[in-house]
């Protein structure tokens, strides 16, 4: 989400790093642009100004002007300000009480209540191992209750059935009955979606959670929001008061500066981002992660953690052995292939790598994207058990019976295998790396800071339509977190330093 | 209700504190460099984005600079140069007697108000003595097609729907081939919310284009993105990419009767200059508004 805002920073870093000295001149033309770029990724006039004032009393110092890259020291001062402007890590929802424990979901309408409320039973249920019980105190957008009723269903909790003519507060009481009688440990009541403007149903929010008392009172807001961002959450917070923030649409290619304005002005931390419109989709939220992610640092931690849980720890270390071993062949490409589809395919992956916002462009202008995967598989299964094995048996007659019958091109054929080859070569490379070398891991992600796009093109300028997945920095990094960097995962590849992590 | 009314109650608290904000610069009553900083940073915060704040205050500064001039001067000012981008795109929308069925086909993200704004255009045209079909083509999102079957029933319009699920292409065809056989005026078909950086769902929209296609190939003679106001800069990538998958031909703005003040649509003018022919100030059924140029600049500039 926050790709281009990256983007546009990194830009204006770039010219400081060329830089042998910085002078006040250049931190305020930096500035500037900074205050632009956060502008246009929406984050609000107000908290842009102290963002900047901020950020410009710590660079134009003498620390600075003494440093040696005094690019990288504003870049690193950028960051500090930002992570502190994106809160400490808080996102663990309170459960301190006697059960059951409430949390109360308010917003606009349409930032994603509902949604958000299925996508928190269902994290709380698998991930805190909580009973759960979900109740739609919406009576006005036609259907929202039978909506919660089938996403309660899908996630597998309990919903309090509907009845007719019912107020808001008097669902709530019902619900805080049901709930404890059933010994529910948490209760989320979703609300009716409101703007802040209009009084009596702000009241009525308020009425309920006055009757309700929530733990958690939390602001559902959109990524896409704008300069409203501010009003929005300075009229529910002075209403309720908030206790945090889930963040939807963060999936989008939205800049999502309304993150920082709401967390600026209410001071309540974001807990949760919404990355998707499966059920899963919901991530904890880090200001470590966010911050790095918006200086286009990318979002590592978050790849990881994302492999960790959805990869087969057996599977996974069958990988990384038979990798280690030398004798990855197709058949194992392709059960990485469906790893990679089941972590949420390109768009999931897409925005936790390093230096995406560039690269991004590049990919998508390749015509990479999840139908590219599903191709790829259908060429694999096209392929015979000895095919998979020995991939020099495919002479031409054979490449061509595989892409009729994967309803492919002989040059979509050719080109997987390529990219198999190079990736056979890579593990090649990675193995000799040795373990732990942070150089090797940096060259994996192509050198850092500035990654990514100088191999995207080169692959283009080879001629091929799509640039080949063996020197994409993304694919080969998911690959060296498979096989080393995952717990329970040994092997000569580079791992992370779990230092890094800062969990 | 008038438009104009509905937008100032609705615009009232922002407007207040929009003209706080010039207010407290404009003491001096002479148009220099710090009144046009608070009138950019104004327009910033009313979400016109940098650019159009930009030219807007450039334009401003040419005719007015150094002049003595009063609060209500600055505020008629500048809700006439907005005034002056959103004119042109001001366009109802209106059905060509030439189509009939004629289809409208709504887009948007996720939440931006799609299936109520296709229930108040289906009340607006019901109303005024056409035919009308709703066509449930959202069949992602749990209840919508429940959503626009309640709608269906309160504004007396046949809804074509199939199973959650289904193929939303199929459905509206299905809409369309049923439409035709029943004679109706209007088709108003209301598809699932989808982020436009999710290429396979941009590509079932052009897949849902290329079927109604088949059927009339005019069709969609309609295509409106659907935006909430209180979207920020990512309204421009929304009309690029939805537009790239099936183009565009007017927008529709909701729910502008919160603090969000939609000044998005300066910057999409200024842009695209796609026809604005809406916006949604309230959630009961007679709640779209046909936009005005003039009543929106003032409204935002906080003036009677």
């Amino acid at each position: 989400m926050f790709e281009s805002l990256s983007e546009k920073l990194t830009g204006v870093f770039d010219r400081l790093r060329g830089r042998g000295s910085l002078s006040e001149g250049d931190v305020d033309a930096a500035l500037r642009e900074v205050r632009v770029a956060l502008l246009e990724a929406d984050v609000a006039l107000p908290v842009v100004k102290d963002f900047v004032a901020n950020i410009r009393s710590r660079a134009i110092g003498s620390d600075v002007l003494k440093s040696v890259t005094p690019g990288q020291m504003v870049v690193k001062i950028v960051h500090d300000a930002l992570v502190e402007m994106l809160g400490a890590a808080e996102s663990a929802l309170n459960f301190n009480v006697a059960p059951p424990a409430v949390i109360l979901l308010v917003g606009l309408q349409g930032s994603g209540k509902t949604t958000s409320a299925g996508k928190l039973a269902r994290h709380l249920l698998q991930k805190e191992k909580k009973k759960v019980m979900l109740a739609s105190l919406d009576v006005s957008r036609p259907a929202a209750r039978e909506q919660l009723r089938l996403l309660g269903e899908q996630a597998g909790v309990a919903v309090l059935p509907e009845q007719d003519n019912e107020t808001p507060e008097k669902i709530a009481t019902r619900a805080l009955q049901a709930a404890k009688l059933q010994s529910q440990d948490v209760l989320i009541l979703d609300t009716a979606g409101r703007t802040s403007i209009d009084a009596a149903l702000m009241a009525e929010a308020a009425a309920v959670a006055k009757l309700a008392k929530p733990q958690e009172t939390l602001l559902v807001a959109d990524a896409l929001t704008g300069q409203d961002a501010v009003a929005t959450a300075t009229a529910f917070h002075e209403a309720l008061p908030l206790t945090g923030i889930i963040l939807t649409r963060a999936d989008g290619d939205s800049r999502g500066g309304a993150a920082l304005s709401m967390r600026h002005v209410t001071g309540c931390p974001l807990k949760f981002l919404g990355v998707g419109e499966k059920q899963d989709a919901l991530e904890a939220f880090d200001a470590e992660r966010m911050a790095g992610r918006i200086l286009g640092m990318g979002d590592v931690v978050g790849l990881v953690e994302k492999a960790s849980e959805t990869i087969e720890a057996e599977e996974a270390e069958r990988l990384a052995s038979r990798m280690a071993k030398g004798q990855f062949d197709l058949s194992d490409f392709l059960a990485q292939l469906r790893q990679l589809k089941k972590m949420g395919g390109m768009g999931g992956l897409m925005g936790m790598l390093p230096g995406i916002g560039k690269m991004q462009k590049a990919i998508k202008a390749a015509g990479i994207d999840d139908s590219y995967f599903n191709r790829q598989e259908a060429i694999i299964l096209s392929m015979n058990k000895k095919e998979r094995r020995q991939v020099g048996l495919l002479n031409a007659s054979r490449r061509r019976r595989i892409a009729a019958g994967s309803g492919t091109s002989v040059q979509d054929v050719n080109r997987l295998v390529k990219q198999y080859q190079d990736m056979a070569k890579m593990m090649k490379r990675l193995g000799k790396a040795g373990g732990g070398d942070p150089a090797a891991m940096a060259a994996m992600f192509g050198g850092g800071n500035a990654p990514a796009d100088a191999d995207v093109a080169s692959g283009a300028s080879n001629g091929e339509a799509m640039p080949n997945l063996g020197n994409m920095p993304d694919l080969s990094a998911l690959k060296a977190m498979r096989g080393g960097g995952l717990p329970g995962l040994g092997g000569g590849l580079p791992s992370f330093n779990p230092k890094k992590k800062k969990r | 209700m008038s438009f104009f009314s509905r937008l100032k109650a609705g615009l009232g608290k922002t407007a207040t504190r929009f003209s706080d904000n010039i207010t407290s610069v404009v003491k001096k009553k002479k148009l220099d460099q710090e009144v046009l900083d608070a009138l950019f940073d104004a327009l910033v915060m009313a979400d016109c984005g940098v650019e159009a704040a930009e030219k807007l205050i450039a334009n401003f500064k040419n005719k007015r600079f150094h002049a003595e001039i009063s609060d209500t001067e600055i505020r008629g000012g500048l809700a006439e140069g907005v005034a002056e981008i959103l004119a042109p795109v001001a366009v109802p929308l209106e059905d060509n007697p030439a189509e009939t069925p004629f289809v409208v086909l709504l887009v948007g993200v996720n939440g931006s108000g799609k299936t109520t704004t296709a229930a108040k255009l289906a009340e607006q045209w019901q109303s005024a003595g056409k035919k009308v079909m709703l066509v449930a083509a959202d069949t992602f999102r749990a209840a919508a097609i429940e959503q626009l079957v309640i709608w269906g029933a309160r504004t007396n319009c046949e809804v074509v729907h199939g199973a959650a699920g289904g193929d939303a292409a199929a459905i509206a065809y299905q809409g369309l081939e049923k439409a035709i056989a029943d004679k109706a005026d209007m088709v108003l078909i209301d598809t699932a919310g989808r982020l436009q950086a999710r290429q396979e769902l941009m590509d079932e929209l052009a897949k849902i284009r290329r079927v109604l296609q088949k059927k009339n190939i005019g069709a969609p003679h309609a295509t409106i993105l659907v935006l909430d106001a209180t979207v920020g800069q990512n309204a421009i990538s929304q009309v690029k990419a939805f537009d790239a998958a099936t183009p565009l031909t007017g927008l529709i703005v909701s729910k502008l009767d919160g603090t969000a003040r939609g000044g998005i649509v300066v910057a999409l003018a200024e842009q695209f200059g796609l026809p604005l022919h809406a916006v949604g100030v309230g959630e009961t059924k007679e709640d779209l508004k046909a936009f005005d140029a003039t009543d929106f600049g003032r409204a935002l500039m906080g003036l009677d």
